[in-house]
């Protein structure tokens, strides 16, 4: 073997070593802060609800008590049914509204740029302004929607201390913030839509609303079911816009099921309580996942 | 498209737009008035005279300076990361064969379902257990791992061909300087969506100083913001005043960026 021949054995092994290694060393610091930050809490949120925890006394095995508990719990189920009947209201409405604006937006018009970015703009708002943002028009005292009431000579309404208003309102500010960013997914879904499919059946005769019911809405199906679930995860989440627009109140009339955890959790130190119900939810959101997946499968999302 | 059809289209739009708008003007009309303005019955719809007095007092009052200084760090520094160690997982996912890459490619997806709220708890403990509760580090580093950004790289970076690799390596390049040198600006528009998207998601973000700040000289701005809410004589002055300064660093973005948001928006459809 010649000198030069070795030599270029030697790197080619350096080489092949760099190959093996690097990856790992590339992904290693992502993995470890994930695996900090994201694996490990879940692991830990799974062994804390199995335990009586109040974060300072030693943890107390008590197998599935808290389970049990939560079961029996009826704050608990009225918190999941507020945010299942908040999903079942915030989902179709922020379908509609999203929908609706794509089409209107999906035809060559005129400021088409500044009507997207109308819509949009919202979604980029925090959770928190946009409480805020609704609070300061649906406030008692002090909004604008009850002065504008009172010079139609309505009586002024107690917007944030009424359950019915209260829920009302969280319903109008997250539609309001989250319509614009699934416009965009529709307009998406709506572009991928090959034309020759209109043209089709119009040579056909058909029009308006036929078009949208045989032609637009069949393919957008794997556009809707991704928007569905999204939204309907997002629900099944909500929280800061809660925590800033009505506290969860009146009472506890607006507190969903992210906040009532938090309270336990954090305000009444019940850990592994606030865990177990962690993973209720966790089961639950999974399981609309699973669900999209099923749905989905051979969609193009 | 006939004439009638289109008037009835853009009656429809302009009058949703108009729905659309009115939140964020009245507030912004609003933190331009003066104190007795404010809560003037009937309202005035313009402020007359118009004044800035709030603006100038959320910065004085309430340390809104430091809420807005920490913000900006935990910004900037937490996205800086995030474009750091994402495209370096998303190149490895992307451009190596390796044992275990499969695996930690759906482990990443696949805690996408992992809503942050629904381990709150056990991340608080985790902070607190690597002495992080009350840092800022503590929202700079847990997030920039995002599944999103490595998944985003990683799809990214598939077209770019392994022959422009072997070359380098022909010519002597290291796996780094393969990564610093050509990787990396060729990701340069994934790079600029992900950055705009984390600087949204860290701008606006709640959960994550909610869990691990409780020192008000820590606050960032939203968890200030929700702390003044709950207060029992809300100041809406200043307030309002707050939350248009906060809203304005994200209407700049947007406003420059707006080709790769709607464009990033349909590729990844995310927020997170």
């Amino acid at each position: 073997m010649s000198e030069g021949q070795r030599l270029n054995r030697n790197t080619l092994a350096k080489q092949n070593r760099k190959l093996v290694i690097a990856p790992y060393l590339f992904i290693l610091p992502n993995l470890l802060i994930f695996g900090t930050f994201i694996v490990f809490p879940s692991l830990l949120g799974l062994y804390y609800s199995f335990h009586v925890y109040d974060g300072l006394n030693p943890m107390k095995f008590n197998g599935l008590d808290n389970y049990i508990k939560i079961i029996g719990d009826r704050e608990f189920w009225s918190t999941i049914g507020r945010t299942g009947i908040y999903a079942a209201i915030v989902v179709p409405l922020i379908y509609a509204a999203a929908l609706g604006i794509a089409l209107l937006l999906a035809r060559e018009i005129r400021m088409r740029g500044f009507f997207r970015a109308v819509f949009y703009w919202p979604t980029m708002i925090s959770y928190i302004i946009v409480g805020l943002t609704w609070k300061w028009i649906f406030g008692d005292s002090f909004g604008i929607l009850n002065h504008l009431l009172t010079v139609v000579g309505v009586e002024p309404v107690g917007f944030l201390t009424s359950s019915f208003w209260a829920n009302t309102a969280v319903i109008i500010a997250t539609v309001w913030s989250r319509a614009g960013f699934f416009m965009v997914i529709f307009i998406a879904g709506l572009q991928a839509i090959p034309t020759d499919y209109y043209e089709a059946a119009r040579l056909d005769g058909a029009t308006g609303m036929k078009v949208f019911r045989y032609i637009t809405l069949p393919l957008l199906k794997p556009t809707s079911l991704l928007v569905v679930m999204l939204t309907l995860i997002d629900a099944f989440k909500a929280f800061p816009l809660m925590f800033a627009l009505t506290g969860g109140g009146p009472g506890k009339e607006t507190t969903y099921i992210v906040q009532y955890i938090y309270e336990i959790g954090f305000n009444r130190q019940e850990l592994g309580l606030a865990s177990a119900m962690s993973v209720m939810l966790f089961i639950l959101i999974g399981g609309f996942s699973a669900l999209q997946f099923r749905l989905s499968k051979g969609g193009a999302v | 498209m006939k004439p009638m059809v289109k008037i009835v289209i853009y009656s429809m739009l302009s009058v949703a737009a108009v729905v659309w708008l009115l939140p964020v003007l009245w507030v912004v009309i609003s933190a331009l008035k003066t104190n007795s303005d404010l809560y003037s019955f009937p309202p005035k719809l313009w402020p007359q005279p118009v004044t800035f007095e709030h603006f100038k007092e959320a910065f004085r009052k309430g340390d809104f300076g430091l809420y807005f200084m920490n913000s900006t760090i935990v910004t900037v520094s937490s996205t800086v990361l995030l474009l750091l160690i994402n495209s370096m997982a998303g190149f490895a996912l992307a451009k190596y064969r390796f044992r275990g890459s499969t695996i930690i490619l759906i482990g990443f997806i696949s805690t996408l379902m992992i809503p942050i709220e629904v381990i709150m708890i056990p991340i608080f403990k985790v902070l607190s257990a690597l002495g992080l509760y009350n840092s800022l580090l503590a929202i700079i580093i847990p997030p920039a791992a995002t599944p999103t950004g490595v998944f985003l790289m990683r799809q990214y970076l598939l077209s770019v061909p392994d022959e422009l690799l072997e070359a380098a390596r022909m010519d002597g390049a290291g796996e780094w300087k393969i990564y610093w040198s050509i990787i990396l600006p060729i990701a340069k528009p994934i790079l600029a969506v992900l950055a705009i998207f984390s600087f949204m998601w860290r701008w606006d973000d709640f959960v994550w100083p909610l869990i691990a700040i409780s020192d008000p000289s820590k606050y960032t701005i939203q968890l200030a913001l929700s702390n003044f809410i709950g207060e029992y004589n809300v100041d809406w002055g200043s307030l309002l005043a707050m939350s248009v300064i906060t809203m304005l660093p994200v209407l700049i973005v947007f406003m420059v960026f707006q080709r790769y948001f709607v464009s990033g928006m349909i590729t990844s459809g995310m927020k997170g």
